[in-house]
């Protein structure tokens, strides 16, 4: 060798998908914003206000712990922004900003960080800020008014608490036009954010199949009133489902890893999601019912690993033998 | 996408520009350094002494085991020293090294196989294990050593065209260059492995190489070319098997197991050299490629050639390269010294320019659970991972860790980067360590329970 040559030696493999957290964090920023646009189109400039404001004391309360505890600087990862826009979602667009601080704290600190920060909490930090928020802010979290701050008006999904169909026609539930929180509302924009998450392979289809098709099946069976189908559509179309289905049941850090778990994970959801709506005191069971089974992801693993490859069954042992 | 099916992960397969660069052939160097030692198994004694003149293709290493692979002089000219020298897995191995005379006069061994010869299995084997051939895609396990000890057991003989590591040609552009051969290379493996059908698998990303064994006639042969879907590791052994026949080798199995022997490309190709032409192993095609390569291409190299004179012979460096590697990009070994030698399996040395592994500083588990996905073996890497870090030697062997084959998969699809394949390599070592001083126990034991008995008895 004629000159001092500096190689690395390290173990194989040498070479990385060049998509990393971030670039997957990015993703599902990308994949939220039809729901912004529609919330903006729906309820005026204000949702934006709140998401910002949710965005920020997010960002802040993760960059301020990890520098404060000197703990490695994951937070270039967008992780914190995702969240941040999650727990604006499920708010009311009126949702006061001093509250929407406390919420990102309650998140992002207690719920993410204090477990470890990304990969380690129990709980996805986005839908316990909201359960917080919603037990210390009763009223404020359901009151719902329309564009104008005119009219308080009920949500489709009170309708249905109170076993009767929503008033709202299907197609204004679809695209948005209803009350809720502003990044609820649109089926559509949802839908959309989704399928860029599954065409990205972000996410596979397994849970949110499972989750919705859960529900879809058991508020079939168990419809009340006369339209069955209607009423199993206000009920996919209502409320955070499709927000819960899509972006936070998914959330890799709170959800079962094996394939099998995640099929059980989501239709863990869906049962809890109907059972609460039908015999909770909340209209709303999304949010619980994920919770609850982010707390059983550990257990689901461990009971689903994939089979060993090479192990199979008498039928196809023989076949080998041949 | 609900049901697909389990491993497998998609690297941009960075085949171009060699892979339409023909093969070339590159000076020879002046000094080869032959290790004694290039194959699984015992390594091999020097037949030569300092001082002794060598021919081509002469044997200069004998291989005493079963399982072990002869060595021969890949250049004409004198034995100027004998002893250890760096190889590619970073061990001291004892090394013939040859000044060449540049004559490449052969030795008397160097003839074609008398055609009788080439009707029986016995005597195929032999020419296969004199001729030095092993397992050319990397892993060296010894060629002839495979076939007889599947001898009763296979039925089936599957050739591994795969070539699913990125950059590597050297297989395409033999079956694209010497179609012929090959096929008949595969037909004396067919004959010696005692069957009469053999599967060809070929990825898709090589159609004009399907296209052309087709139409040379291999269907006629009894070989069936299988196009198989681009998907790393497609050529890892029992994927391979289970893709063509949908059988699954048992954890801890051979191939043979489930009536399976699956050899390299490039091996039946030095088959068919071997028993054709009386070429042993000595010469091969490797693909120069990476980042880091002024003009990527395939050349014919000596086995004992240097790195370095590679390197220089193909164009050298465009960028200044932070990482050589022997082999493919997924299982191949970075290598801190040019003068490492090139051996029967380096079927590419690449050199990379650009941080293409990526590495961060604090590697997170995000639990996304893609490792999952995409380990071919059904593992789950992720929770080896912890429990690797945690050194909890009975966790790792509940969760299968020996079953790991080590591809890369799940460090490679990892955003997090964490380095995962490394942490199971390494947490195989603990477990067979482990195994190795619980057996050493039990035996303790049986041998202080047999003294005290001798002893109750002597009194």
């Amino acid at each position: 060798m004629n000159e001092e040559r500096k190689l690395i030696v390290s173990s194989s493999p040498h070479i990385r998908t060049p998509r990393g957290t971030q670039q997957i964090m990015l993703d599902v920023i990308i994949a939220l914003m039809p729901a912004l646009v529609a919330a903006v189109i729906f309820f005026g400039i204000k949702p934006l206000i709140v998401t910002a404001v949710s965005v920020v004391s997010c960002v802040v309360f993760e960059i301020g712990y990890r520098k404060l505890l000197k703990k490695n600087a994951s937070y270039m990862d967008l992780s914190a922004v995702v969240t941040g826009i999650l727990l604006a979602y499920c708010l009311p667009y009126t949702f006061p900003w001093w509250a929407v601080i406390i919420g990102a704290f309650f998140s992002i600190v207690l719920v993410k960080q204090l477990f470890g920060g990304i990969g380690k909490n129990i709980w996805n930090p986005a839908l316990a800020g909201r359960a917080f928020l919603l037990v210390s802010y009763a009223v404020l979290m359901t009151t719902w008014t329309d564009k104008a701050d005119a009219a308080t008006f009920a949500t489709p999904l009170a309708s249905l608490h109170a076993g009767n169909l929503a008033p709202d026609s299907l197609l204004n539930m679809f695209i948005g036009n209803i009350g809720g929180s502003f990044g609820e509302v649109s089926a559509l924009a949802l839908l959309l954010g989704g399928a860029w998450l599954v065409y990205r392979k972000v996410i596979s289809l397994r849970i949110p199949v499972a989750y919705i098709g859960t529900v879809a099946v058991l508020t079939l069976i168990f419809s009340r009133g006369n339209n069955h189908i209607l009423w199993m559509l206000q009920n996919l179309l209502s409320g955070g489902l499709l927000l819960g289905a899509i972006f936070m049941a998914t959330d890799y850090c709170t959800s079962p890893v094996t394939p099998n778990g995640q099929l059980i994970f989501g239709v863990g959801c869906g049962l809890l999601t109907v059972l609460i709506r039908y015999f909770g005191s909340y209209p709303e069971g999304v949010s619980f019912a994920i919770l609850i089974m982010n707390c059983c992801t550990w257990l689901i693993d461990q009971h689903t690993a994939p089979r060993r490859f090479g192990v199979v069954g008498k039928k196809s042992k023989k076949e080998g033998a041949k | 996408m609900l049901f697909k099916s389990h491993g497998g992960v998609h690297p941009n397969d960075m085949k171009a520009p060699a892979n339409e660069a023909a093969i070339t052939t590159i000076p020879q160097p002046a000094q080869v350094v032959i290790p004694m030692s290039q194959h699984i198994g015992a390594p091999c004694s020097p037949l030569v002494a300092v001082g002794d003149e060598v021919k081509l293709g002469q044997k200069i290493g004998e291989a005493s085991a079963p399982v072990s692979a002869p060595i021969h002089a890949s250049v004409s000219g004198k034995v100027v020293a004998i002893a250890p020298h760096l190889n590619n897995l970073g061990n001291m191995v004892n090394s013939v090294v040859i000044e060449n005379d540049f004559k490449d006069t052969p030795a008397e061994t160097m003839v074609p196989a008398p055609a009788e010869a080439l009707e029986s299995p016995e005597q195929i084997a032999a020419i296969i294990r004199e001729a030095g051939i092993v397992g050319m895609g990397g892993a060296t396990f010894p060629t002839a050593f495979k076939i007889t000890s599947g001898w009763g057991k296979v039925d089936t003989v599957i050739i591994n065209g795969a070539e699913c590591e990125p950059y590597i040609n050297s297989d395409y552009r033999t079956m694209v260059e010497h179609p012929e051969e090959l096929l008949k290379g595969i037909q004396l493996i067919m004959k010696a492995c005692k069957v009469d059908k053999a599967y060809f698998g070929i990825e898709l990303n090589k159609k004009f190489a399907i296209d052309l064994l087709n139409f040379k006639g291999a269907k006629q042969m009894g070989i069936e070319i299988v196009p198989l879907k681009c998907q790393y590791p497609q050529g890892a052994e029992k994927t391979l098997i289970k893709t063509v026949t949908g059988r699954e080798v048992p954890p801890g199995g051979l191939p043979a197991a489930v009536g399976c022997n699956v050899f390299n490309t490039f091996t039946a190709y030095s088959v068919y050299r071997a028993c054709y032409e009386g070429w042993p192993a000595i010469e091969r095609v490797v693909t120069v490629a990476g980042s880091a390569i002024a003009d990527p291409k395939n050349v014919k190299v000596r086995v004992g050639t240097s790195m370095e004179w590679v390197f220089e012979q193909t164009g050298g460096f465009a960028k200044e390269p932070w990482k050589i590697i022997m082999g493919g990009p997924m299982m191949g070994m970075a290598q801190y010294d040019m003068t490492v030698p090139c051996g029967k399996g380096t079927a590419s040395l690449l050199a990379f320019a650009d941080k293409e592994d990526r590495t961060v500083a604090d590697p997170v588990c995000i639990r996304c659970g893609q490792c999952i996905d995409g380990c071919p073996m059904n593992l789950q890497p992720i929770y080896m991972y912890m429990y690797q870090q945690k050194g909890d030697v009975e966790m790792l062997q509940k969760l299968n860790i020996m079953d790991c084959v080590e591809c890369g998969s799940c460090s490679y699809i990892c955003p997090g980067r964490l380095h995962l394949t490394h942490a199971f390599k390494t947490g195989k070592a603990l477990v067979q360590a482990h195994q190795a001083a619980l057996k050493a126990k039990e035996e303790a034991e049986k041998a202080k329970a047999a003294e005290a008995a001798e002893k109750k008895e002597d009194k």
